[in-house]
């Protein structure tokens, strides 16, 4: 590759945050990397990785107060040096050469502005059209991205749109200027699958057409198999690997690369355990583990069965008007004991709110929940506690699912002490201990605060709290989405480990198939509040029956090679 | 993390942050000292003899240089009327008393009978303990001169500015303390139950609010009063609190409401926590960040407000100084060209109301350093 080939050069970037006098922490540890013209590079990791950071250095948007980069740090473009160029310069230089779109479309546009006007803004600012050229040029825009009926998009609002469209407003404002380098920063992550897979294919499209560079970021491997034809893989501020995008996939050298590429959930096949990536970091590629048998039989004992479930969200409108969304409708399905099933959908699809009305934290509006024979929906709030220490659930997010104010001990007693589990305090603490052991965390946490924690520790603090009730359904509400795959690995091998330890039976809300496929002994998928399919997750896999089914399974990202 | 194994909380981490900025701590030790000040003084270690008369009427500060006898103060010596200056009084009973005693003594006998029963009685003048008080005073206090100046002038009645505001403090600054504390916990308790049930609860305390609200402020002040019928600092106290709360109540509500769907209170549901147990062991601790700066605000607010009240006359009864009834008094002296006092008030209740409001801003950073 020679020198006019590369649009820019990142040469031995250096960047520490000062978070107080004494702390100082090194993001990136002397990255190098070159972005080619006309091709598109992904710079992958997981969180912590420096990928933003590096970003953000290329753009000049570093935080002035507290980031520091050491002075040996280039980044080229066009002979200069982007990290001593003053800040006005910068500003010309990203709207006119780099563009930006970001993870969430909906806090990106202002939303008190149309569309069309902050896109035509871009161009009066920029290109020096005046209002008429700026809204002829805005509509082509909007078209090229693919948003339908442009002259009547023009006018309206981001809140009027859905968020794949607003992701596509995002673009056409970021090539409204015809720029050079496009950065994209996890742009498909906030979005369902088959959106992601539409923005993927746009963004390959306009990457050809108008022979951009495109910096991909994300977390996802699988992503960037479809689109890149370079791969950077970071970890901790260091470049653990770059080339070639095949090249990598096919023969990775580098541990971590291995490891990110295995340790998510395969699509054709199940092994027991999923590796993690300390299996690789302490040996070499390992082969695979033994196969896992996944299905339900008829003999399986029901140990909860859901029956025409239904529940409606009432919005008023005007002064006597009502618009009822029927968020779950009529929806049924049994879960046999010591199994999971699957409940797979996109947002909106309903998938959470059945988790919740089953919990009842959302009152029923119809149907039965039918626990050793009693329906659970009809219970006083008092008769209601006794079940509740049979059915325990644990949330998406684990920065938000644990009480900031309490320490790990106080989240694992206070069920305990609730129910009456335990005769003592003493005691209480030794059972909670015992559950911080069997979740992998040292006694020693009990004693901490939840922010102490990275996601993965606090996504088994909440599990823990779950145990300490000795439930026999789990409900598992997009529990390991927000999680990095790594740890998504960890947590789906230790959730394997329980229900094989505890006969638990698990409902398992996801919007990743391929998780779902993995980890499920039979699939409910939804969509739009009702069941579109029910069946065996290989034979969904293998001849999906319903068209959503088909279109779900289409969109799932198979970049990554079979290994 | 210590060695213990124990480490730090939201809360000590907030204290942290606090302890590192520099303006937090200079405020921090300018309250301190206030606080301190005013304790000492609740407890008569200092300025307890704040309404002893220590110097004459008026008399400027030290740095000013006494004032020239003028037409004011001079003459007010020499009248005996009912202003008269202490060392002239005057027994006003003494001429009677001795036309008693002297009848009495060489009086006119008319018969035995009388000269039996005449003969145990005595004159007995029935204010003469009092007299014999106030003569004895105004010995004292003439005994000493009267000083011309003091380090920072005295009032009409020759009090010392000095004593008068730190005696003042003691009065302003246990009114916004416990002022804002009733008001807190009403706003808190009230926007508590309104945002977490919401619904009609939550239908109820707004339309009490907002009947609350729509009342102009100083009617509501009056009418309060007037229900409460008397004066004192207990009043004031009232009269504060039951009107400040509502600031307060829409901040806790709005958290509230804001936190009773996060997914740690659902998660708390789950496992079976009560309501209650919700509301107070669960949310507020994370919201109680509200309401202490808001305890704080209000503190501040509070010590104004009493000023206006002590000067609308609802103030603290006349045996009590605070710093609103030494700014009552200063409008009229000011008019003679008397400003210690409200300098001195001014001063104190400046330094203090920055120093609480810097300290306020501070604390919330602390606690919530992602605003910033």
């Amino acid at each position: 590759m020679n020198g006019d080939d590369i649009i820019i050069s990142v040469q031995n970037l250096r960047v520490s945050f000062r978070l107080d006098k004494q702390t100082v922490v090194e993001a990136l540890k002397g990255v190098s990397f070159d972005i080619p013209r006309n091709s598109t590079v992904a710079l992958v990791g997981e969180s912590g990785s420096g990928k933003s950071v590096s970003s953000l250095a290329i753009l000049g948007l570093l935080p002035k107060e507290n980031a520091l980069v050491a002075p040996e740090s280039r980044i080229l473009y066009q002979g200069r040096d982007l990290l001593r160029t003053s800040q006005s310069e910068l500003r010309q230089l990203r709207g006119r050469d780099f563009a930006m779109i970001f993870q969430e479309p909906m806090s990106s546009l202002n939303p008190v502005f149309t569309v069309g006007k902050q896109i035509g803004e871009v161009l009066r600012v920029h290109k020096g059209m005046n209002a008429r050229q700026a809204k002829a040029r805005t509509i082509e825009l909007l078209d090229e991205v693919g948003i339908p009926e442009p002259q009547r998009r023009y006018d309206a609002y981001p809140f009027q749109l859905s968020g794949g469209q607003q992701q596509r407003v995002m673009i056409a404002m970021a090539i409204a200027c015809e720029p050079k380098l496009l950065i994209a920063d996890e742009p498909t992550t906030a979005l369902d699958v088959t959106i992601q897979k539409q923005i993927i294919d746009l963004v390959g499209a306009l990457q050809k057409r108008r022979g951009l560079s495109v910096l991909w970021i994300t977390h996802d491997l699988a992503v960037v198999g479809e689109i890149a034809d370079r791969v950077i893989v970071m970890r901790h501020g260091v470049v653990r690997e770059s080339g070639d995008a095949k090249e990598v996939f096919a023969h990775p050298k580098d541990d971590y690369t291995c490891a990110l590429i295995q340790c998510r959930p395969p699509l054709d096949r199940r092994p027991r355990r999923l590796p993690v990536i300390d299996d690789y970091l302490n040996g070499a590629c390992l082969p695979a583990a033994e196969e896992m048998q996944r299905g339900t039989s008829d003999s399986d004992e029901t140990v909860l069965e859901v029956r025409g479930l239904c529940k409606y969200f009432v919005s008023h409108e005007g002064l006597f008007g009502k618009r009822i969304t029927r968020a779950v409708d009529n929806v049924s399905f049994a879960m046999p004991r010591g199994k999971t099933v699957g409940l797979v959908g996109e947002s909106g699809s309903g998938k959470s709110t059945v988790g919740l009305t089953i919990m009842r934290l959302h009152q029923a509006d119809g149907g039965e929940v039918l626990f050793r024979g009693k329906n659970l929906l009809e219970l006083s709030p008092r008769a209601q506690m006794e079940y509740k220490r049979h059915i325990q659930i644990i949330f998406q997010n684990p920065y938000a699912s644990l009480n900031p104010r309490f320490v790990v001990g106080d989240i694992l007693t206070e069920p305990m002490r609730l129910h009456g589990i335990g005769v003592n305090e003493a005691e209480r603490e030794k059972m909670a201990a015992a559950l911080l052991d069997r979740v992998g965390l040292p006694v020693m946490s009990l004693r901490k605060y939840p922010h102490e924690f990275s996601g993965g520790q606090r996504q088994r603090i909440a599990i823990a709290r779950a145990l300490t009730l000795k439930p026999e359904v789990l409900i598992c509400d997009e529990s390991v989405s927000a999680l990095d795959v790594s740890v998504q690995a960890q947590v789906l091998n230790l959730l394997q480990d329980l229900q094989d330890e505890f006969r638990m039976s698990y409902l398992f809300i996801s919007h990743d198939l391929a998780v779902i496929k993995y980890f499920s002994d039979r699939v409910v998928v939804m969509n739009g509040g009702e069941i579109v399919e029910t069946a065996d997750p290989d034979e969904i896999y293998r001849n999906p029956r319903e068209p959503y089914t088909q279109r779900l399974l289409a969109s799932i990202p198979r970049g990554l090679p079979a290994l | 993390m210590s060695a213990a194994g124990q480490s730090a909380g939201l809360w000590q981490l907030a204290w942290r942050r606090l302890i590192a900025d520099r303006v937090a701590v200079v405020s921090m030790v300018v309250v301190g000292l206030f606080l301190l000040l005013m304790i000492a003084s609740g407890l008569n270690l200092i300025a307890a003899n704040w309404s002893e008369e220590v110097a004459v009427g008026y008399a400027p500060p030290s740095f000013v240089g006494a004032a020239k006898k003028t037409a004011a103060n001079a003459p007010r010596q020499a009248d005996n009327g009912p202003n008269a200056y202490p060392g002239t009084v005057k027994d006003p009973l003494a001429t009677e008393i001795a036309e008693l005693r002297r009848q009495l003594d060489g009086g006119v006998t008319t018969s035995s009978e009388a000269d039996l029963e005449l003969g145990d009685l005595k004159v007995v003048d029935p204010l003469a303990k009092e007299m014999a008080e106030i003569l004895g005073t105004t010995t004292v206090a003439a005994r000493h001169e009267l000083a011309d100046t003091l380090p920072f002038g005295a009032d009409k009645w020759g009090r010392d500015v000095i004593k008068k505001t730190v005696k003042g403090s003691e009065t302003s600054i246990f009114v916004g303390l416990t002022a804002a504390l009733l008001a807190t916990i009403i706003g808190t308790v009230l926007g508590a139950f309104a945002g977490y049930y919401g619904g009609r609860i939550d239908d109820f305390f707004n339309w009490f609010y907002n009947v609350f609200t729509a009342i102009p402020y100083m009617l509501l002040i009056l009418a309060i009063a007037a229900v409460l019928n008397q004066r004192g600092v207990t009043a004031v106290v009232l009269i504060l609190g039951l009107t400040g709360w509502t600031g307060i109540y829409r901040l806790v509500r709005a958290e509230y409401m804001k936190h009773k769907s996060r997914e740690y209170v659902q998660a708390a549901d789950a496992i079976g926590a009560s309501n209650r147990r919700r509301m107070f062991v669960h949310i507020f601790p994370n919201i109680s960040h509200v309401s202490l700066v808001q305890l704080s605000v209000n503190a501040v607010g509070f010590i104004k407000s009493e000023v206006i009240l002590s000067f609308l006359g609802f103030g603290v009864p006349v045996d009590k100084v605070s710093w609103g009834s030494m700014l009552n008094e200063a409008q009229n002296e000011l008019i003679l060209g008397y400003w210690w006092q409200l300098a001195a008030a001014t001063l104190a209740m400046a330094l203090l109301v920055t120093a609480f409001s810097m300290f306020t801003d501070a604390l919330r950073d602390a606690l919530d350093p992602k605003i910033k």
